[in-house]
């Protein structure tokens, strides 16, 4: 039993850590998503990771790093698919990356997938993540079938757990950030981060990232063993936890950056607006706390 | 990340099972609340049991009797002995898990013969005399003073939330020993037979309604020097090397508990709100396991993590909200304690913020030591 990272696990993590510093700043991130990007992606793995040979526990890992650095895209999309494709599971009202991805999938009872060409609708001027494109459509038809219910199940596993680990790496770098403000902006003569009311907020970042951090891990390594009982709670709870810490850190950024944490220019809004968008995929807190309650019922 | 146990653990905790399928069918009911000379001799009665089974002191190294058990072994122990619902450590907490440990590594041989094997069979309980009225969370500012006259300390002041005061044999005492030093370098650690004249025992009523803990009024009296543990003024340093027997699995059996509580919470209600904040509930505990288990991942490596600092203060306020949901949900149906376990845990869960470093202490902590933020006045 080892809920931490193995040395070949740190180098992974240290090898996508640098190439994401190196390559993926904050201002390429702000430009989006396009090809040239998930090409890019691509050829480093993150979206063949486990035909390369890894596992979905060092899945996780790349995840949450690509979560700490924001990059934009249908990141878990395209590794649980294998195409550069966006998703949508039950509503079809709005699409995400219609004119950069070459499917949408429908992830719903069954697997189903329609190009995204085939979508038309109006394109939002003002999405709530400015990262991510939506296309208001009406309704869409998902033609083609792609896998029956199981793999319905086996895609909505994966997604939900890659994308726990990246709103995990999102809270954790929205931690960061902040720590670093807090230490910094002087006020009435001491840095904000001396007041109490402050590092309170801060103390409670670390706690929901650090029992995220666990839930998410434990998740991951979860799918990789061939017993399945007890997974579909455990994906659950990373869910819900993750998702919680992303959302909630989000707040708390804004708020003890103060007037610089409602600015476009700080970087806290990405995070916060990307985190209340991913809580729309695989299951909202609330939603995944439900099925926990089923599964206690049952 | 590896979520197996290795077959050395697995087999650990089949025998283990096997012992407890065993032992606890013997185990006779548990004694009320109140009856303190039966609870003292049920919780002693079980600590005889882990020892004859070879389960007591798991931590301890071999050579003062202990199992020398790896960390997750312990984490094994702990997980097991909750899911069989064997007795909790209860009164023989202290001694087990603080006194024990600081006496095999700052105690003389004459102190560790006198009380090691005592506290291993369970035939000498102890209790923690560290709170003052004055000295809570800022505890190095506690004032029980200890002159010395000759070969003795001579004390005089008073020691409150002393837990299990009322039926301990011996204290871990912390006193003052040089009144002009700063605050944590006059303080030395004694160890105080609780039936020494001079001390008075007063139990105090919690708002549970029982008497879990007691004042302890000490009244000029006389230690000899040589039940002081460690160096004198040095004592602070000396209730800290506990430090390195934390696993992070202090909240093991309480989490394990916590997970089965909610599944018989889910009987209770059909109403959605309720469900749903009770998996909400159920998420928390459950991501506070998987931390404990990482935690001791870490622990065997030789590191540590945040997780330790985490999880005391994400449980005790998760547990308070389940504690709180299962009051709304039963209702009217809550209105007793007796035989309502929800009820009553509501009630001893209030002093999980508040016992061994509150809430804020811990977040102060948490800034200071995890993040590197400016520290608090001391
Ligand atoms: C059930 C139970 C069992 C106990 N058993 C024992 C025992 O066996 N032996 C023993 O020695 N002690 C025992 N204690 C005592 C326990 O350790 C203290 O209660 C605890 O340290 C808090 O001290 P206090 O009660 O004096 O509260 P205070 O220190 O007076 O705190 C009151 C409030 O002020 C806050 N506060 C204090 N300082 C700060 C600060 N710097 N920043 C922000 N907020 C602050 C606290 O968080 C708290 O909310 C027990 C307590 C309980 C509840």
């Amino acid at each position: 039993m080892d809920l931490e990272l193995s040395d070949d696990q740190v180098s992974l993590r240290d090898g996508i850590q640098a190439l994401l510093a190196g390559r993926f700043d904050m201002e390429r991130v702000r430009t989006g998503f396009d090809r040239a990007m998930y090409d890019e992606l691509a050829e480093a793995g993150v979206f063949s990771l486990i035909s390369d040979g890894f596992v979905w526990a060092d899945a996780a890992i790349v995840f949450e790093q690509l979560g700490e650095f924001c990059v934009p895209g249908p990141l878990v999309t395209c590794a649980i698919t294998g195409e550069c494709a966006s998703h949508v599971e039950t509503s079809t009202v709005a699409i995400e990356h219609v004119s950069t991805v070459d499917y949408v999938y429908q992830i719903a009872d069954t697997v189903t997938r329609a190009p995204a060409s085939s979508f038309s609708g109006v394109a939002s001027d003002w999405p709530l993540d400015p990262l991510t494109p939506i296309l208001k459509v009406g309704s869409g038809v998902f033609g083609e079938s792609v896998g029956d219910a199981e793999l319905a199940q086996a895609f909505r596993r994966r997604g939900t757990v890659l994308t726990a680990a990246f709103q995990l790496g999102m809270a954790q770098r929205l931690t960061t950030m902040t720590v670093d403000y807090a230490k910094s902006r002087v006020q009435f003569d001491r840095p904000i981060g001396s007041f109490q009311a402050i590092k309170h907020l801060l103390a409670d970042m670390v706690v929901r990232n650090e029992v995220a951090r666990a839930a998410v891990y434990a998740a991951a390594a979860h799918l990789d063993e061939p017993d399945e009982s007890g997974l579909d709670r455990t994906i659950a709870v990373a869910k819900v936890l993750a998702g919680e810490a992303a959302v909630v850190n989000g707040k708390t950024a804004t708020q003890v950056h103060g007037g610089m944490g409602y600015t476009w220019e700080v970087d806290v809004h990405l995070y916060l607006k990307r985190a209340w968008l991913l809580e729309t995929h695989f299951g909202s807190a609330e939603s995944r706390c439900d099925d926990l309650a089923a599964i206690l019922s049952a | 990340m590896e979520l197996r146990y290795s077959e050395a653990e697995e087999s650990f905790r089949a025998t283990l099972r096997e012992w407890l399928e065993h032992s606890l069918p013997a185990v006779p009911p548990q004694p009320s609340r109140e009856d303190w000379v039966a609870r003292r001799q049920w919780d002693a009665d079980w600590q005889r049991r882990l020892f004859d089974g070879g389960y007591a002191g798991l931590n301890w190294p071999k050579e003062y009797g202990g199992q020398g058990a790896t960390p997750t072994e312990q984490l094994i122990f702990f997980e097991e002995t909750a899911k069989a619902r064997a007795p909790y450590v209860g009164a023989n907490f202290v001694g087990t898990l603080h006194a024990g440990p600081t006496l095999i590594e700052e105690g003389t041989g004459a102190q560790k013969a006198a009380h090691l094997p005592n506290i291993l069979r369970g035939d000498e309980i102890w209790c923690q005399g560290f709170s003052e009225p004055g000295a809570g969370s800022d505890l190095a500012g506690l004032r029980t003073r200890a002159d010395r006259d000759g070969d003795d300390y001579v004390l005089n002041g008073q020691k409150i939330w002393c837990s299990f005061g009322q039926i301990a044999d011996v204290g871990e005492f912390l006193v003052r020993t040089d009144p002009d030093a700063p605050k944590n370098r006059g303080i030395s650690w004694l160890i105080l037979p609780m039936d020494l004249p001079g001390i008075e025992i007063r139990p105090i009523k919690t708002a549970l309604g029982s008497s879990e803990f007691c004042e302890v009024f000490l009244t000029d009296v006389r230690v000899p020097v040589s039940q002081r543990v460690g160096a004198e003024n040095d004592g602070w340093r000396v209730t800290n090397v506990t430090l390195k027997y934390e696993r992070g699995t202090a909240f093991v059996s309480e989490l394990i508990d916590s997970l089965r509580l909610c599944r018989d919470a889910a009987k209770l209600t059909s109403d959605a709100a309720h469900l749903r904040e009770l998996g909400h509930c159920y998420a928390a505990f459950d991501g506070l396991w998987s931390l404990t288990k990482r935690n001791v991942s870490q622990t065997s490596r030789g590191t540590a993590g945040a997780g330790g600092m985490v999880i005391k203060l994400a449980y005790s306020e998760a547990r308070q909200r389940f504690g709180e949901l299962c009051l709304r949900m039963l209702e009217r149906d809550g209105l007793h304690i007796e035989g309502n376990e929800l009820v009553e845990e509501r009630l001893r869960t209030l002093a999980l913020t508040i016992a061994a470093g509150a809430s804020q202490i811990q977040r102060n902590i948490i800034s200071e030591r995890v993040l590197g933020l400016p520290r608090e006045p001391r």
